[in-house]
């Protein structure tokens, strides 16, 4: 059902275009290479900045000459971290709902210390960026390299070196939580399993690197900064507050942007010191990432290590979770988000698709001195699911009970909603079990079963694993504004309808590449009732769309797109009371399909919106002298009742191990999730399979590897290993849809949950292959040697 | 990062390139790049001039002449995987090369530059040792040849002068009861295998009467596993005689640690491919499967 043919059909309404699998608008300007990306930009007078980075992982700065540098063809300026911190004011990322949480000031250019291989050292503008890395080439810096905390657990140890003295440990947050009773349940248990899960440090490598350019307009004293945030207004915050401006002397444009992930919702200290040496040289100033410093300056996520214990009774009955998580974080608290928020998710989310009361959970958040650690997509999710269902399946196994019955026995109800979960958080309605039931319809379980039986008699052997999940949507204020950040929970989007009767929507979510600005013209011409093609979506703008988050924690389809079917909503009541005017009949008797206003009963052809726009705009002396025409309007949005819109769903994964060499290859993949009513099925269905790419990276390949002194040694495309298309499954998606009623339109985040759910059910898969040789393996990436040295021991 | 400054030279000839060559000694020959710019952008080579022989007639084409196959040195890889001459005359080389890389790396890439670049991992040196290829050269004295197993020296290191070029690559076409076999452990499809193997040989009365193992990715350069071999020539590769090889490897190998393996699993896995790929080159072995 493609729709562009469609949309022309009479019979087909306005408003279908919510839940249809329209193309979307962006795709030919992005397919032909006419995208706009921050790189691209040329501005006049513009420098570029190269940033000398630490190569240590911990260091004083005993001195630094930049005296050889400075005379080198093409060279403007060289900016040190003691110029630097006199114009951009450090700042500490801390929320004040997550008690405790503490972190140490951080620069924008590192002062006297440095903390992380990859920190940025010293600024060096030039008129190229090759001159400028001539020119880094030959600037000395003296250091004093002091011991560096690389492991998480001797971090924690009591007696550990604190990173910062100041803090007194390295420990950024630790968090405990106890409900029910789980020293009764575990007395009431015929069995308890105990298992360690391990999960590598990874980053989310966007094919667009990180691009800024700022530039200082002397005469207006105002900044624009040009920078693929995915939370433009965030960064006019920041900037503002820490270079002593007001907001509104910052302006953030996006541009278009090659992917996110999470990695571009975050300022970082290279953007806050391309903001200042813009207005310092008062010439536009241009920063690029590199592949090789976006590895070490991009930020990094997951891990974690968590120790995971699981009673159970004889039928079935899963009678408490405990978990106890560590995670090695970087030298500091991301700002302004934090990089606790992994960690508190993994308490949040372990064990909630089960109905188990019982819940003890410990997590603690570790200094260490590499890359900082912050949100990247599914943040805390994969860890929370690998660990349940890991536990779940162990559990299944000690009872002799298949994994299917034993999630039937213990995921919550469909009919029992709403309820909450032990860590407190809330589910208004979900549907584990109906998407349990379509997923085995999907996947032929017996034939698979059979399948697997005929290759072990081959002495092939494959495994299949499931992995149900939740996955936290469109959040409120509880996220990040209650804890003081001032990052909006709310979108709105202003709809004008233009003098040729076309319409403009301008919308504070922003695009990544994943669609939003596609479902935003489809909510849009939805709710005023005209033509796709007659929308024009603004998105990525602080000066030209309403205040608002921005697209994250996969909240630009329940909380943006709603806030532009608001807008459409009331720039269509406004239409229809200008058209009755003009018609001289009542709004209740008209209607607007695809452009035109109809009679409603009749349906016949009244006016078009290119008739009645002229009318507003030219001939407003032809209506009443009490009538004024308000041919634009702006809505906002955000969700009261529930903080966050939890969604479902279940994975499963078929593959084979070789048990030589250790290799796994993946032979099918299946998702069955629900993101209530689907706004645009084709980009839900590629965000689930973009987002199960992304946990099959880490399921298998990816992992930032770290040496004794702290030094990543696989920055590079080579050797940190990216999923690729060769390795991919066949990924089937399908759907439960059940709608949220916060929202007129129901529609849940579908970002994350592919991501949340892929690792878990391939580890499952793993161990379900593995069983008759008696091997269990929890940690991941499963790379050969990992499989290996579980198979032979070593 | 960006490449540090240097001049570009294109000659018209070959015999431009070799003066160019001389008078240039801190220039380097630029073939299809696919080595070469990388580590130029990376930083880590700093050539005064690149000398672009990516254009030189003289240097392309592949032929066979008195039962000898010759491969010009700027052959691209592309090129080799489509030949319908190399399918027949070098079944190993059309095996290895679709491991090497992705397609538009292959349609840049070069043997010559392969060969020149002797990265341990890469499959086409291994392959020149398993086939005894001849490396023509030229150079200011005019003309010589290197056998491979003369030609890798060391890490990124052959017995190529710094003012010689690489012409052509020469092999035997494949002789009555020749067989081969290639097999590599790569993470991903595309990728430098953690280990690989290329293997030649000759089959008479169903047993080995010949037979050259050349590993890459176990060591400086491509390695000739010859004690291995010993325990397989005159067997019809057999359980017994496959684990007396899988023993002598031992003896051949002795891979590094690195980020995707260590020294142990890799000389385990040049076990496991020593099995895998022998077998497949057996008569009766291919019947069966
Ligand atoms: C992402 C990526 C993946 C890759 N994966 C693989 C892989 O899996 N396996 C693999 O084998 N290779 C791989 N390669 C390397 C690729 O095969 C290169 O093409 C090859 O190694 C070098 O050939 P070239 O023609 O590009 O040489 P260039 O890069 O032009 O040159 C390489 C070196 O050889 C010298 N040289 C080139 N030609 C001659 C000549 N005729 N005489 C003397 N010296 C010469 C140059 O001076 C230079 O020092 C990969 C490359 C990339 C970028």
């Amino acid at each position: 059902m493609m729709g562009n043919d469609a949309v022309v059909w009479p019979a087909d309404l306005p408003n279908s275009y919510i839940g249809r699998a329209v193309p979307r608008a962006n795709l030919a300007r992005l397919t032909q290479g006419r995208g706009e990306y921050v790189s691209d930009l040329q501005l006049p007078r513009m420098l570029h900045v190269v940033f000398l980075r630490s190569p240590y992982a911990h260091a004083e700065i005993v001195s630094i000459d930049v005296s050889a540098a400075a005379g080198m063809p093409g060279v403007a300026r060289i900016v040190t971290g003691a110029e630097m911190a006199g114009h951009c004011t450090p700042w500490v990322g801390v929320l004040s709902h997550l008690k405790g949480l503490k972190s140490a000031p951080q620069h924008a250019l590192a002062v006297d210390r440095v903390h992380w291989q990859g920190e940025p050292v010293v600024a060096i503008l030039a008129a190229s960026r090759a001159q400028a890395e001539d020119a880094a080439e030959h600037i000395l810096v003296e250091y004093r390299e002091l011991p560096a905390q690389v492991d998480m657990f001797e971090a924690a140890a009591p007696d550990a070196r604190p990173i910062h003295p100041e803090l007194g440990d390295n420990i950024a947050f630790e968090r405990r939580l106890d409900a029910g009773d789980v020293d009764a349940a575990a007395a009431a248990s015929d069995h308890i399993l105990s298992r360690r899960f391990v999960f590598a440090r990874h980053t989310g490598v966007t094919l667009e690197a990180r691009a800024t350019i700022a530039e200082w307009n002397r005469a207006e004293q105002r900044l624009t900064v040009h920078m693929g945030s995915q939370a433009p207004h965030m960064i006019q915050n920041i900037v503002a507050r820490h270079l002593n401006l007001s907001e509104a002397q910052i302006r953030v444009i996006t541009h278009d942007v090659g992917g996110s992930f999470g990695i571009k919702v975050h300022i970082y200290p290279d953007d806050m010191a391309v903001c200042a040496l813009a207005r310092m040289t008062g010439r536009p100033v241009k920063f690029v990432a590199d592949r090789i410093e976006s590895f070490t300056s991009d930020i990094h996520a997951r891990d974690h290590v968590l120790d995971g214990r699981i009673g159970v009774r004889n039928d079935g009955t899963i009678t408490f979770f405990e978990i106890d998580d560590i995670t090695g974080i970087g030298p500091f608290s991301v700002y302004p988000r934090t990089s606790a928020v992994e960690a508190n998710q993994v308490v949040n989310l372990t064990g909630g698709q089960y109905a188990v009361p019982n819940y003890r959970a410990r997590t603690r958040v570790v200094f260490l001195n590499k890359t900082p650690t912050c949100q990247y997509r599914a943040v805390g999710h994969p860890i929370a699911c690998s660990a349940t269902e890991g536990l779940v399946d162990l559990a299944a196994r000690a009872i002799g009970m298949d994994p299917v019955e034993i999630r039937r026995r213990n995921l919550i109800r469909d009919d029992g909603y709403p309820c909450s979960a032990p860590s407190g958080i809330r589910f208004e309605a979900l549907s584990h079990h109906a998407a349990l039931d379509k997923l085995l319809a999907m996947m032929d379980l017996p034939a698979l079963r059979a399948d697997q039986a005929a290759a072990r008699t081959r002495g092939v052997y494959r495994g299949l694993g499931l992995a149900s999940f939740i996955e936290i949507t469109n959040p409120g204020p509880a996220f990040y504004g209650v804890g003081g950040a001032r990052i909006s929970s709310q979108d709105g989007a202003s709809v004008k309808l233009d003098a040729s009767g076309c319409i403009t929507v301008a919308s504070s979510i922003t695009e990544q590449g994943q669609g939003s600005a596609a479902i935003i013209a489809q909510v849009t011409a939805t709710a005023i009732g005209v033509k796709l093609e007659s929308v024009r979506v603004i998105l990525g703008d602080t000066d030209t769309t309403p205040y608002g988050g921005g697209t994250w924690a996969s909240r630009g389809a329940g909380i943006g797109a709603e806030a532009a079917f608001q807008a459409g909503r009331a720039l269509r009541e406004n239409i229809l009371k200008l058209a009755a005017t003009i018609l001289q009949s009542a709004p209740e008797n008209l209607d607007i399909h695809l452009g035109v206003v109809v009679d409603k009963l009749t349906n016949t052809e009244r006016l078009t919106l290119a008739e009645l726009a002229r009318i507003a705009y030219f001939r407003p002396d032809t209506l009443p002298q009490d009538f004024q025409s308000e041919l634009m309007a702006t809505r906002h949005f955000v969700p009261r009742e529930y903080g966050f819109a939890f969604t479902n769903g279940i994975q499963a994964s078929y593959l084979e191990v070789d048990t030589e060499t250790g290799f796994i290859r993946l032979l099918k993949h299946w998702v069955v999730e629900d993101c209530g009513q689907p706004i645009n099925p084709l980009l839900v269905d590629e965000q689930v399979r973009g987002g199960v790419v992304q946990g099959l990276g880490a399921a298998l390949f990816e992992r930032c590897h770290y040496d004794g002194q702290g030094q990543m040694i696989n920055a590079n495309m080579a050797d940190y290993l990216v999923p690729m298309a060769g390795e991919m499954p066949d990924i089937e998606v399908a759907h439960v849809i059940s709608p949220t009623r916060e929202s007129a339109i129901g529609a849940k985040g579908a970002g994350e949950a592919g991501t949340a759910g892929a690792a878990a059910c391939v580890a499952n898969a793993v161990n379900d292959a593995l069983a008759p040789l008696g091997v269990v393996i929890t940690e991941i990436p499963l790379s050969p040697e990992v499989v290996l040295r579980a198979l032979h021991g070593g | 990062m960006k490449a540090p400054a240097f001049g570009y030279l294109r000659p018209a000839s070959l015999a431009e390139a070799l003066a160019l060559l001389q008078s240039h000694p801190d220039a380097k020959l630029l073939a299809g790049g696919q080595s070469l710019l990388p580590a130029l952008n990376l930083r880590l080579s700093q050539p005064s001039h690149l000398i672009d022989i990516g254009r030189l007639a003289e240097l392309c084409g592949i032929s066979v002449q008195q039962g000898r196959l010759r491969i010009a040195a700027l052959t691209r890889h592309a090129e080799l995987q489509a030949s319908p001459l190399i399918a027949q005359a070098a079944p190993l080389l059309h095996a290895a090369i679709q491991h090497v890389a992705h397609p538009a790396i292959r349609s840049r890439g070069t043997i010559g530059g392969s060969l020149a670049n002797a990265d341990p991992a890469a499959e086409l040196p291994a392959c020149a040792l398993a086939l005894q290829a001849r490396i023509d050269v030229l150079g200011p004295g005019g003309a010589r040849s290197i056998q491979a197993c003369d030609f890798f020296t060391g890490l990124f290191e052959t017995a190529l002068g710094s003012d010689e070029i690489l012409a052509a690559v020469e092999i035997d076409t494949p002789c009555e009861g020749a067989v081969f076999g290639f097999q590599e452990l790569a993470r991903r499809s595309g990728d430098y295998a953690i280990v690989g193997l290329a293997a030649a040989g000759r089959v008479e009365g169903g047993a080995l009467a010949e037979l050259r193992l050349a590993y890459f990715s176990v060591g400086a350069t491509a390695i000739l596993a010859t004690n291995a071999a010993a325990c397989l020539l005159g067997t019809a590769a057999d359980p017994a005689s496959l684990s007396r090889a899988e023993a002598a490897l031992a003896q051949d190998l002795d891979p590094p640690d690195d980020l995707q393996a260590s020294s142990a699993t890799r000389l385990h896995l040049a076990r496991v491919l020593l099995r895998r790929v022998v077998s497949s080159m057996m008569p009766q072995q291919r019947l069966a499967a």
